[in-house]
């Protein structure tokens, strides 16, 4: 167990290496970080001593041992675009991006999961086939296609819900969130259903397939000879056991919903962290891409070793066959 | 010498051939399956006919919308024929440059699809090589390549797309970025699928390396790259065709939605999602047409492809039988 867990540990330094590099490779040779910060009349002295002060005349090494410094310590630079501290920049968007991915997150669960047991328990019944063309149609559309139709039918025909933005926010320290006012909340509606559909067709899909394999299994039909109630078959046992996989996936997909993000903040101009990130790479503002590509991958690893750690304590067949865990991981 | 016999012969061997294998193809599970599958008949028609329009546009396009001396700015946002202000001539109305829709959704259609099929072509060689080198060479090479499969595949594809994407558009400079947008657009998606083909391919290939005539040709003493490209490559292609099904239809929504974001290819030869991201801006003006028609195109045909990838995998998989 502990040396599973030392092995992951290293495996994700090992990946955040890599991420730093990539971005360090693109912060340094991406063009010249000199001529971005300086005017056309700056001398060539001027230059070379403020290339001396930067440190770019130092080994690469040197300065990529800098960089990671500074990147854990959350300093990124200035971003080109905004002329304002990265990091800044980052805290003050990350509430939206974290509320409605959290938001998304609880949508496709709650919903999900429902649908999936339903359709597993009667997966020849008529609203079964409605949910599966359903989630056909969820896993084939686009997420932006998705959030475009929302906005078409629900701001543009029916005038219901706004179309774009975080509505009124409340701040509370540092934090603001949209989710105590009513303008905040119909704001977050279309987002989140967008952002989660996905994930809920995913989930239903899940829930339904292990339901229909652990409804065959010897143990549930011995719980229906001893005459357990449906509920008590269906609920305590069956879905106990379906459970494993469906936490997995959800933890590995709280790092998707980040990365979709992107996509349903710009459908909906939501003021987080990917559209910032998409307007970067527009602009080729490098700081932000840099550290927002730094941001995820850490996002990503830590929620990957959370789920691998879980699924070791979850399922106590992988604690005695530490071989097959490596398979699965 | 048979040689002038299989010369005479040759001429008639491939149509006895084609009627041979069209005949087995009638008789075979898999086309039962086929025809007793409706939902898989109509997804075939509907993507042959998006296949179709794309490759036949610069025919049946009633105009070329790369043409901008055709378009006439006057004739900009006419909505769809069958309404009160539509033009006969543009049945599904125009964009904001008055391009003819029905014209930018074939040509759209086409670049899209050339896209997603050059990316999975990509995919394929890149994911095909490194997994039959991975399982073929084993050792040190087989541990780094999987490695780095396994870490690429913890992040969605669409993420390391965009990625790739974002950093080659701040590398190409700006005159040339217009022209390289599709070939930027298949490198990011290209790479950002070949994990999956790479994995299958190598299981197939550990189990290949372990046959007999694997062991002969190397007895006698063929080079590996021989052995792995002209004997092993045959062999496991088998389950690379379905995966590329799928990821065909991955890779369409993949190239959209970087063209929805302002990040793919270009407003001057819109791809579908180019086109969607063009009409966005006008959707609340009331102009429904630019963005809604070309998004049925889209969703209409990754719908089809999707189907088809799932019929494919189910019938060519002997467990679900």
């Amino acid at each position: 167990m502990t040396a599973f867990i030392i092995r992951r540990l290293l495996q994700s330094v090992f990946v955040m290496l890599v991420v730093a590099l990539v971005a360090f490779l693109m912060f340094n040779y991406v063009g010249d970080p000199v001529n971005q910060m300086v005017g056309i009349d700056t001398s060539f002295a001027q230059r070379e001593h403020l290339r001396q002060e930067l440190g770019l005349n130092d080994p690469t090494l040197v300065q990529f041992a800098r960089f990671v410094g500074h990147a854990v310590r959350g300093d990124f630079g200035l971003s080109y675009q905004h002329k304002r501290p990265v990091a800044d920049l980052f805290k003050e968007r990350l509430p939206a991006t974290l509320e409605l991915s959290l938001v998304a997150a609880l949508f496709s669960l709650l919903v999900g999961i429902p649908m999936g047991v339903y359709t597993g328990l009667k997966p020849d019944g008529w609203l079964s086939r409605i949910f599966m063309a359903f989630s056909l149609v969820g896993v084939s559309l686009p997420t932006f296609l998705i959030g475009i139709l929302l906005i078409f039918v629900f701001s543009v025909i029916l005038g219901w819900l706004p179309s774009y933005g975080r509505g009124t926010v409340v701040a509370i320290g540092g934090w603001t969130t949209g989710l105590l006012t009513v303008s905040g909340l119909k704001a977050l509606l279309m987002p989140a259903v967008t952002l989660g559909l996905f994930q809920l067709t995913l989930i239903m899909r899940l829930v339904r397939s292990e339901m229909l394999e652990v409804l065959r299994t010897d143990y549930i039909k011995f719980a229906r000879a001893r005459g357990l109630t449906d509920r008590a078959i269906n609920f305590g046992h069956a879905l106990k056991n379906t459970l494993v996989p469906v936490m997995t996936i959800t933890g590995l997909q709280i790092g998707s919903i980040i990365a979709f993000a992107i996509i349903t903040e710009t459908v909906f101009q939501w003021p987080g962290m990917g559209l910032m990130f998409l307007q970067a790479i527009q602009n080729v503002d490098i700081p932000i891409m840099s550290a927002y590509l730094i941001l995820v991958a850490f996002f990503f690893v830590v929620i990957n070793l959370i789920v691998d750690i879980l699924y070791y304590v979850v399922d106590p067949r992988l604690r005695v066959d530490t071989a097959k865990a490596n398979g699965h991981a | 010498m048979p040689r002038p016999d299989t010369e005479t012969a040759a001429p008639a061997a491939p149509a006895r051939h084609t009627t041979n294998f069209l005949h087995r193809l009638a008789d075979s599970d898999i086309f039962y399956s086929f025809r007793h599958s409706p939902v898989t008949v109509a997804a075939a028609i509907v993507t042959l006919l998006i296949i179709f329009g794309a490759v036949a546009a610069p025919w049946i396009a009633p105009q070329n919308p790369f043409d901008m001396a055709s378009l006439d700015l006057l004739d900009a946002h006419t909505p769809p024929s069958w309404e009160a202000d539509g033009n006969p001539k543009y049945l599904l109305g125009t964009d904001d440059q008055g391009r003819d829709l029905l014209s930018a959704i074939l040509y759209g259609s086409r670049i899209s699809l050339m896209v997603g099929f050059f990316s999975v072509l990509f995919s394929m060689a890149v994911g095909v090589s490194l997994g039959v080198v991975s399982g073929y060479v084993g050792g040190f090479v087989d541990a780094l390549i999987m490695r780095i499969a396994e870490i690429q595949i913890s992040f969605p594809a669409i993420l390391i797309a965009l990625l790739i994407d974002g950093v080659l558009r701040t590398l190409i400079p700006e005159a040339k970025s217009e022209q390289l947008a599709d070939t930027v657009l298949i490198f990011s998606i290209g790479i950002s699928g070949w994990v999956q083909y790479a994995r299958t391919v190598r299981s197939s290939t550990l189990v290949e390396r372990g046959r007999e005539y694997v062991q002969a040709a190397r007895v006698i003493g063929i080079h590996p790259l021989m052995i792995m490209v002209r004997h092993i490559l045959p062999n496991v292609m088998g389950p690379v065709l379905v995966i590329g099904t799928i990821h065909l239809a991955v890779a369409i929504i993949t190239e959209a939605t970087l063209s929805f974001l302002g990040v793919g290819i270009p407003p001057t030869q819109p791809s579908l999602g180019t086109l969607i991201r063009i009409g966005n801006d006008y959707l609340f003006s009331g102009e429904w047409w630019i963005t809604i028609f070309p998004s049925i195109a889209l969703a209409s045909l990754v719908l089809a492809v999707n189907l088809l990838g799932d019929w494919m995998r189910d019938a060519l998989n002997p467990k679900l039988r």
